[in-house]
């Protein structure tokens, strides 16, 4: 990773659309008056998922928004990886490359986009419609390898596995997420291997017979309590 | 107030106090990079870490409150070996370039180094590199260098109120920047590179100019503008190369405007030294001698009347007092200190002060400011009241244009009749005025200079009776000046006399003939071309306004070169030392007063600087207490009149260049284009890296 700063071109303006403006303004009202400021981060995710990448001139109009200086708001862009600061394709394609990831195979991911896409880590096709970028460790170790595009994540993938998924987007389908090879969630690959006996049930227990036991004692005890001394 | 033990001292504080201020009271000394007395706590570049009992790691003693019972070691092994990791870590990327760096022999980093740091490296890595930024004309960058204390960030969002300044990045590709890479916009931007740790950022002018231990140190006091900041004049050989603040707390804290810091090298440029005559119009050289007969010869016969004296901006007092005395000898009522006309009120000393005094700022609980800019005007002052602003319950309103004062304020207007309704109570900041305990009021000189000046320090005067500003134990009537010697001029006396006429009187009387000999003490705001035919005497140290104009010209010597006394706009009376010698044949201005009142054979009393300041105590009793404040007595001062509702035209449009000195300097010529004139000619291509070059 190279220092972070916004793209050389960049658009005249930036402006929330209606839709966008509104969830920014639910986002705002959750913090109390003077403390706007703590919605930097969800604006900076609304005006991603708007423009693709985090404009210059969509830092200046948040910061105006929130009262807070442009070189604040900067530096949170600049400080988390998930923000484009410069444009990406129409299908952003984010590889890991952590360590769990590369030693299942992440390599190959890459390979698959060379081949499917054409292009390179941190490269966009021609036409505008893909581009490959990388992922610090996306937590979803346990199915590496994984790749994220937009909100969704594909995991297990191979050489393979990432080709169909690729062609799958290409030919603009939106794939079932998770993992590739049908595993339920982080279930173990193929057949289950340790607790693989039908599991007991607990004893069953009679609550009702245990609850009269219990008034009945209740109310001996307390007319023992009440009976006079001999 | 816990009791903790340090070192083995037992020591007693009060709450809240960290274990790195408790450790300076008892004077243990704790290294530390990011803490810095005046910003706040970041805690993170670790050096200061120490053993506390019972806690299982070393803790940040900058950022840990004391508690009840603790036991500190700040020289245990645990300590040292914490330091010495940290040390390690942070020498990782540090760039080994001392021996080019300008913060050689004056670095954190290298001293803290001898002290904590390890014999040798063990890291055998690549060390990162870093593009340099840019900052402006005075601020250099080595970014390489940058350890990340973020104390620059701080003190350009806290102090300085421009929040331009931040670290974009994280983990080892943190870098410090500025947004988009503009120049810092602020006139205390010279202060980072005194706040910089290490070589990061350091002084671009005098960049590889000297090594600290090569430089004389003298102090002095700055004169660019009124707040008399203290400051140390760093000279090698015949020039001052650098200009740093003193510690005073009652003035400048530790801060120093860039002004101050940087327009030295208008020292070096358009100097007069040596006399000049105009002959056959022309102005030629002259030996003194010359110089002393051309202007006896003018002068000598002409009635007091037909003699007037102005004394500029940066003047002495000593030497206002020996021209004062010179013209008094002359018999010549006519002499101002005033040469932007500000109607001031000499006979009371109240009237021109700023009497709430600078570190009374932070006592106050209102302001109202009325046709200043303090940002431009004192920019050190503007810091305090946004010091004040940011602890909060200070309301500020502001009359006059509104400009950024890197603080918020309520406009009241522009117009200065907005005054007017002030002090009648008609208007609705006077309840709330009012109502404050120590309310202030700042009065710019913008207002004061207006033909009807004189009514609006009356309407002044009346917000300060009404408004409840003047009370026991507080003043909050504040005068604020943009020239260093504006009050040591009235405190000196150096104002029309009996029947005498003010600077504009003088230049009308000059223009019809009435006045036929003028002299000029360092006198270049004035419109010199309303002078007419009067024979104009120039004493100063630059050939500026006044010199063109001059028909003989007497080289003086700046201030840096001169023994002098400054008052500043609060009436702290100070004094500066020497550090150089003046160029050429120019000399110490009040032995020139003094060797030209020998030719007319009215010799002045003094011999030497004792004497004058002697005679100065004597004419004014306040000179004898040099760095105090005594408070001034309130009466009634002001002329109450019609005040008109037009706008301030404010002294102060340009903050880069107000004076000789300054508009000679290269570097405030290069701060004038970047900030005043809006054509910065940085361009960002090909930025490089401090390792290469």
């Amino acid at each position: 990773m190279s220092s972070r700063a916004l793209a050389k071109d960049q658009p005249a303006s930036f402006a929330f659309n209606a839709e966008m403006m509104a969830q920014a303004k639910r986002i705002i009202a959750k913090y109390p008056a003077g403390r706007q400021a703590s919605a930097v981060i969800p604006l900076l995710d609304l005006a991603q998922r708007q423009e693709g990448w985090v404009t210059r001139p969509a830092v200046e109009e948040i910061a105006k928004i929130l009262d807070m200086a442009p070189m604040r708001v900067l530096e949170v862009a600049t400080f988390y990886t998930m923000f484009n600061l410069a444009p990406v394709g129409k299908t952003h394609v984010q590889i890991c490359t952590s360590v769990s990831c590369w030693l299942r195979g992440s390599n190959d991911v890459i390979r698959a986009c060379k081949e499917k896409l054409g292009i390179g880590m941190g490269q966009a096709t021609p036409d505008g419609l893909f581009s490959v970028g990388e992922l610090e460790c996306a937590g979803a170790c346990v199915n590496a390898p994984v790749v994220q595009v937009g909100d969704d994540y594909y995991e297990d993938l191979d050489l393979a596995g990432a080709g169909k998924l690729l062609d799958a987007l290409k030919r603009g389908e939106k794939p079932a997420v998770g993992s590739v090879t049908g595993r339920d969630g982080s279930a173990p690959a193929g057949a289950p291997i340790t607790l693989t006996e039908k599991p007991v049930p607990p004893p069953k227990q009679d609550f009702a017979a245990a609850k009269v036991a219990f008034e009945k004692a209740k109310a001996d005890a307390a007319a023992k309590a009440a009976a006079p001394k001999a | 107030m816990p009791k903790l033990t340090i070192d083995g001292i037992a020591v007693e504080v009060p709450a809240n106090t960290t274990i790195l201020q408790a450790a300076e009271m008892v004077g243990v000394e704790i290294p530390r990079f990011c803490y810095h007395d005046r910003l706040s706590i970041a805690g993170n570049c670790r050096m200061c870490l120490v053993d506390v009992e019972k806690s299982p790691k070393p803790v940040a003693s900058c950022a840990m409150p004391v508690g009840e019972g603790m036991v500190v070691h700040t020289k245990s092994d645990r300590a040292n070996k914490a330091r010495g990791g940290v040390m390690e870590f942070l020498l990782i990327n540090h760039p080994l370039d001392c021996p080019i760096c300008d913060q050689g022999g004056e670095c954190d980093l290298q001293d803290q180094a001898m002290a904590y740091g390890f014999d040798r490296g063990r890291f055998h890595e690549n060390k990162r590199a870093v593009k340099d930024k840019y900052m402006g004309p005075v601020v250099e960058t080595v970014m390489t260098r940058c350890i990340h204390c973020t104390r620059c960030v701080r003190f350009a969002t806290e102090v300085a109120g421009v929040p331009q300044l931040g670290a974009t990045g994280r983990g080892e590709d943190m870098e410090i920047t500025t947004y988009l890479e503009g120049a810092l916009s602020s006139e205390l931007s010279g202060n980072v590179v005194d706040l910089c740790p290490v070589g990061a950022l350091t002084s671009k002018p005098y960049a590889f100019n000297a090594r600290p231990w090569e430089l004389r140190k003298t102090e002095s006091i700055d004169v660019m503008d009124a707040v008399g900041t203290n400051i140390r004049l760093d000279a090698r050989g015949r020039q001052v190369l650098r200009v740093l603040p003193r510690i005073n707390e009652d003035v400048n804290e530790e801060w120093l405007a860039d002004k101050g810091r940087h327009a030295i090298d208008g020292l070096r440029a358009q100097r007069l030294d040596q006399p000049y005559v105009r002959k056959n119009g022309k102005l030629e050289p002259a030996t003194w001698d010359e110089a002393f007969a051309a202007i006896v010869g003018r002068v000598k016969g002409l009635s007091g009347g037909k003699i007037a004296a102005i004394a500029g901006d940066t003047a002495d007092a000593e030497s206002m007092l020996a021209l004062k005395d010179l013209m008094s000898a002359f018999g010549s009522p006519n002499l101002d200190c005033r040469q932007d006309g500000a109607a001031l009120d000499p006979a009371v000393r109240a009237s021109y002060l700023f009497n709430s005094t600078i570190a009374g700022i932070e006592q106050a609980d209102a302001l109202l400011i009325v046709g200043a800019d303090p940002r431009k005007e004192a920019p050190v002052l503007n810091a305090r009241i946004r010091k004040r602003f940011l602890r909060g319950g200070f309301p500020i309103c502001v009359v006059g244009a509104a400009t950024d004062l890197t603080y918020k304020y309520d406009h009241l207007g522009t117009g200065a009749d907005v005054l007017a309704k002030i002090a009648d109570g008609s208007h609705a900041v006077a309840a709330a005025l009012k109502n404050a305990k120590k309310p202030m009021l700042i009065l710019g000189m913008a207002a004061l200079t207006r033909a009807d000046g004189a009514a609006i320090l009356a309407a002044a005067k009346a917000v300060a009776d009404n408004c409840g500003l003047v009370k026991d134990g507080w003043n909050g009537f504040n005068v604020l000046h943009t020239a260093a010697a504006r009050v040591g001029g009235l405190d000196v006396g150096f104002v029309p006399g009996a029947g005498g006429k003010d600077t504009r009187g003088i230049l009308e009387a000059a223009g019809k003939g009435e006045i036929e000999a003028v002299y000029l003490l360092g006198a270049d705001e004035i419109d010199t071309a309303k002078l007419g035919k009067a024979f104009v005497i120039y004493q100063g140290h630059h050939g500026d306004r006044g010199a063109h104009r001059a028909d003989v010209i007497l080289p003086g010597a700046a201030y840096t070169e001169k023994d002098g006394t400054y008052v500043n706009t609060e009436g702290r009376v100070q004094r500066a030392l020497r550090a150089v010698f003046a160029p050429g044949d120019a000399r110490e201005d009040w032995t020139i007063i003094r060797a030209l009142s020998e030719k007319f054979g009215k010799t002045l009393p003094y011999d030497n600087l004792a004497q004058v300041r002697a005679r100065l105590a004597f004419v004014n009793p306040l000179f004898a207490a040099a760095g105090k404040i005594k408070a001034a007595e309130w009466q009634a001062f002001g002329a109450s009149g019609a005040i008109a509702a037009t706008g301030f035209d404010y002294p102060v449009k340009n903050y880069y260049m107000t004076d000789p000195i300054s508009r000679a300097s290269r570097t405030m010529a290069q701060c004038t284009e970047e900030f005043v004139s809006g054509g910065s000619k940085h361009k960002p291509s090909d930025p490089k890296t401090g390792t290469h070059g």
